[in-house]
């Protein structure tokens, strides 16, 4: 290892981060605005306000979700790319639940919505992960055909057994016990002034199943497992692992994390099902859990910022004339440089981190 | 004397981040010799190569060829400097003809029939002079590891090669294989060209080098005339201590069966069948070495025992069967039963690479309710077990902490052994117990599977390494294209009988000269079916 562990998971995005930005930058400034106002905008904008927070950490809690379902799939050197679909059905499943009964209260409804989102989205990922463990079909190409299926089966529905009264393709209007503490309301017990916004305590859930995560990859057996399975399938195998079951549970926990998203986005904001509950989180979280280096902590942490982004940019669309697209350019850009682009400025940092910290090791040899 | 050195480097140093692979090396190489150069794994043999072939660039020093001072930024500069070399890992099309594999690189111009036309005629005179016989329109693929050698060996002589290096070139070869390209490289050497054997076989050295030269640690300890040296003295220099070379071992005193083999057969993925109805016995209180050219079916009789692999057939351990069809049983429940499995390729199968030495540790036993607490790995268990271990077993450095490919090769064998060798197993497989270890840690696992054997304990080991065979084994098993060709006590044995049976050649033809032998191996020795 070359790098202290803090310049690997901490320095190197940074510096990524503030490549992406940098051009982005420069972007805008081709386009004719003002870069160092429109940074200032989407900051301010993102953060500057309990509002901005409200919307930045409720997209942030989408983002962990799908996030976390990308990682723990890398792990096991899955590349789970069908989140979208996946969230898409756990939307479906969490309406379901909160559709089936008049509820009283949200904490008797909450359990259910989870169980329901998580099933229906580790459902959809099961098919493609039995494709890819006992067939060989493989696992990029069936998840993301499984997306398109997912979209096509919420229009059926929609159009048809779930929709509502009148012209809108959506599900009616969930029962009022269903719906999600917000933010506001639980600041409101404390005396705290927060901003009307989105994010309720699906934000608790999803912190929740970071830690979860964490403790499963990196102190369970099945963790243990997952990772060996990730890093040499013939060792696995020699270990006595069996690859079909390692890829169902991981795909079956990937899938199902993926669906969680829906007790965000439909049960707590949305209130109904609608055509698209996903809104590009699921290949959000592709960028998240690569930037995050499909550590929990990592996916917290990019998923946040990507949350930032995401209403930042709402913002800058909002008060200048950088287009919407200005702001999926600049997401794209940080995808660019801390995923494909990382060994740009790894290399360079390393050499640094060499002149540095060179001490002579006498006796030291290798091949 | 005047002749100029071939190859004169001076004070050649180069570092990779904190570590000095090679240490102001100095070395002479004269015209006209073979020069071996014998050091254990990571003491920078292959490091000050590359440097001579282009592929690093030295730190510090200077390289003279001929006498002349030479930059060698890169391998076309050492091609044009008269350099070729024979890789460990050869650098073959499998689907060009021999010949297509000696031109390309060195075509002349856009058409390739010409070339193709010089080649061929330059293929037959080089055959003839230096006894390199190759068909040249043969198929890389369908040739054996014999002939592929010697495909590499003409490339640079086409190239009009003067220094020849070869890397570690007995490896894949039978005995008598080895012993063709030495006499192969003595025609050479009767023309004037100059070969650099790079090796850590002690053997190959005292039988065909003029001189040697011992590295250490990244540093040249020394160079001496082969004939005023000796193996003990060889690797003394080597490992900076005094070394047994044999191990010192009292008799077997085999008990019971608990390994039964009865014709085991198994077909790989492909659909060809590997093991061609295998059959034997492991009692307890020995060890069966398994002798063979590799590729002959111990790769996959390893993996059939220790679960990885389904076959058919019958197995029992200690009187009691053993599902072989996959369904009931794997390599978990193998371990369950008492079979440790030592895998053959560590870095493929025995060790995850990227993780900690003391995950590694658990690597297989992981369900053992040692390392568990409830739903939980108790990892620091895991840990102050892993700690035991690298103090049992010396691995260096003792620090549970590190991930398993900062290792070097003798340690991490023993990071598996010890993982392994602790459970107590009845039977112990193990293959290629020693490859890539140094000769130091030899000694110490060679003891610890003895200590093993004469705990009682059945041991299969699989090697294609003859002296470990005869020197280790109780009884010898040869195999030859999935078979078992025979079975010999060390004692009442040879490696020239042990060759030939590797060859395939069962001992009806015992007084055939080796020679003649050796001419026909190539095309059936290691050919794929």
């Amino acid at each position: 290892m070359i790098l202290p562990k803090w310049a690997d998971v901490v320095l190197i995005p940074l510096i990524n981060l503030f490549l992406a930005l940098f051009v982005s930058g420069l972007v805008v400034l081709l386009i004719g605005e003002d870069p160092v106002n429109a940074m200032k905008i989407m900051v301010k904008g993102a953060v500057g306000s309990t509002y901005g927070w409200g919307y930045t950490l409720f997209y942030a809690t989408n983002f962990i979700f799908t996030g976390l379902a990308v990682a723990v799939a890398f792990h096991a050197r899955l590349f789970n790319i069908g989140g979208e679909g996946q969230a898409q059905l756990g939307a479906l499943g969490v309406a379901l639940v909160c559709l089936a009964l008049p509820w009283p209260h949200w904490t008797l409804v909450l359990p259910f919505s989870i169980l329901g989102g998580a099933l229906f989205g580790a459902a959809w990922a099961a098919i493609p992960a039995y494709l890819q463990a006992r067939r060989g079909s493989h696992i990029v190409i069936t998840t993301i055909m499984f997306n398109y299926i997912a979209y096509a089966l919420l229009v059926y529905l929609l159009l048809g057994a779930l929709k509502a009264p009148g012209m809108a393709p959506e599900s009616p209007r969930f029962p009022a016990g269903t719906f999600l503490p917000n933010a506001r309301d639980v600041f409101d017990m404390l005396g705290i002034n927060f901003a009307r916004s989105p994010l309720n305590v699906s934000f608790v859930l999803a912190l929740i199943a970071c830690f979860l995560i964490w403790l499963m990859l990196w102190r369970t057996r099945l963790g243990y497992e997952i990772r060996a399975y990730g890093q040499s399938e013939p060792a696995a195998i020699y270990a006595g692992i069996s690859p079909f079951r390692i890829t169902m549970i991981v795909m079956l926990i990937s899938g199902a994390l993926a669906g969680l998203m829906g007790v965000n986005a439909v049960q707590g904001e949305a209130q109904r099902l609608l055509q698209d509950n996903v809104l590009g989180a699921g290949f959000v979280g592709i960028a998240v859990a690569l930037m995050g280096r499909s550590h929990p902590v990592g996916v917290l942490i990019a998923a946040v910022l990507f949350g930032a982004l995401y209403q930042g940019g709402a913002e800058l669309e909002f008060e200048t004339n950088v287009p919407r697209e200005m702001v999926l350019v600049i997401q794209a850009l940080v995808i660019l440089f801390t995923g494909a682009l990382d060994n740009m400025v790894r290399g360079p940092v390393e050499g640094a981190f060499l002149r540095l910290g060179r001490r002579p090791a006498p006796g030291a040899a290798a091949e | 004397m005047t002749t100029a050195p071939a190859i004169e480097l001076k004070g050649i140093s180069k570092a990779f981040g904190p570590v000095q692979a090679n240490k102001d090396i100095n070395i002479r190489v004269m015209p006209g010799t073979i020069h071996g150069i014998i050091g254990e794994n990571g003491a920078g043999k292959s490091t000050l190569m590359s440097i001579l072939y282009g592929f690093y660039k030295a730190d510090a020093g200077e390289i003279f060829i001929g006498g002349k001072k030479t930059a060698i930024p890169d391998s076309q500069a050492a091609i044009a400097a008269g350099i070729g070399m024979v890789f460990q890992h050869f650098k073959l099309v499998e689907n060009f003809t021999v010949l297509e594999n000696v031109v390309l690189g060195a075509e002349e111009g856009a058409w390739l029939t010409p070339s193709l036309a010089k080649a061929r005629k330059l293929l037959t005179e080089l055959a003839a002079e230096y006894e390199l016989n190759v068909d040249p329109d043969a198929l890389i693929q369908d040739l054996g590891v014999g002939m592929q050698q010697r495909v590499e060996i003409l490339k640079a002589l086409y190239r009009q090669a003067e220094i020849l290096i070869l890397d570690e070139p007995t490896g894949v070869l039978t005995p008598a294989e080895a012993d063709h390209l030495f006499r192969i490289l003595e025609g050479l050497r009767a023309q004037g060209k100059t070969i650099i054997l790079i090796t850590h076989k002690l053997r190959e050295i005292m039988e065909v080098t003029d001189t040697v030269s011992v590295m250490r640690r990244g540093e040249m300890t020394a160079t001496v005339k082969t004939a005023e040296t000796s193996p003990e003295l060889l690797a003394e220099l080597m490992v900076g201590r005094k070394v047994l070379l044999r191990v010192d071992k009292v008799p077997a005193k085999p008990g019971k069966t608990v390994l039964s083999v009865d014709n085991l057969r198994v077909v790989d993925d492909k659909g060809v069948e590997r093991l061609r109805g295998v059959s034997l016995n492991v009692r307890a209180g020995e060890i069966l070495g398994i002798a063979g050219v590799a590729g002959n079916g111990q790769s996959e009789l390893l993996q059939v025992l220790g679960g990885i692999r389904t076959g058919t057939g019958r197995i029992t351990l200690n009187g009691e069967e053993i599902d072989l069809t996959g369904k009931h049983s794997d390599a978990g429940t193998r371990r369950a039963r008492g079979i440790a499995h030592v895998p053959e390729d560590r870095h493929r199968e025995g060790l995850i690479l990227d993780f900690f030495a003391w995950e590694n540790v658990g690597f297989g036993y992981h369900h053992d309710p040692k390392y568990n607490r409830g739903l939980l790995m108790d990892n620091d268990a895991l840990r102050r077990d892993t700690e035991a271990k690298i103090a049992k077993f010396d691995v260096r450095p003792a620090d549970c902490w590190q991930t398993a490919k900062n290792f070097s090769g003798g340690n991490q064998q023993k990071l598996v052994i010890a993982r392994e060798l602790e459970r107590n197993p009845d039977l112990l497989l193990i293959g290629q117990p020693t490859r890539g270890v140094d000769i130091g840690a030899i000694e110490f696992i060679h003891q610890q599977i003895v200590a093993l054997r004469d705990a009682g304990k059945a041991v299969l080991m699989v090697s294609v390494e003859l002296d470990e065979i005869l020197s280790l084994s109780d009884r010898i098993a040869v195999m030859f294209d999935g078979r078992i060709m025979g079975e010999r006590l060390p004692h009442e044995t040879n490696e020239r009988e042990l060759g030939l049976m590797m060859a395939g050649i069962t001992d009806t033809d015992r007084d055939v000269p080796v020679q003649e032998v050796a001419a026909n191996l190539g095309h059936t020795v290691g050919a794929k079916p």
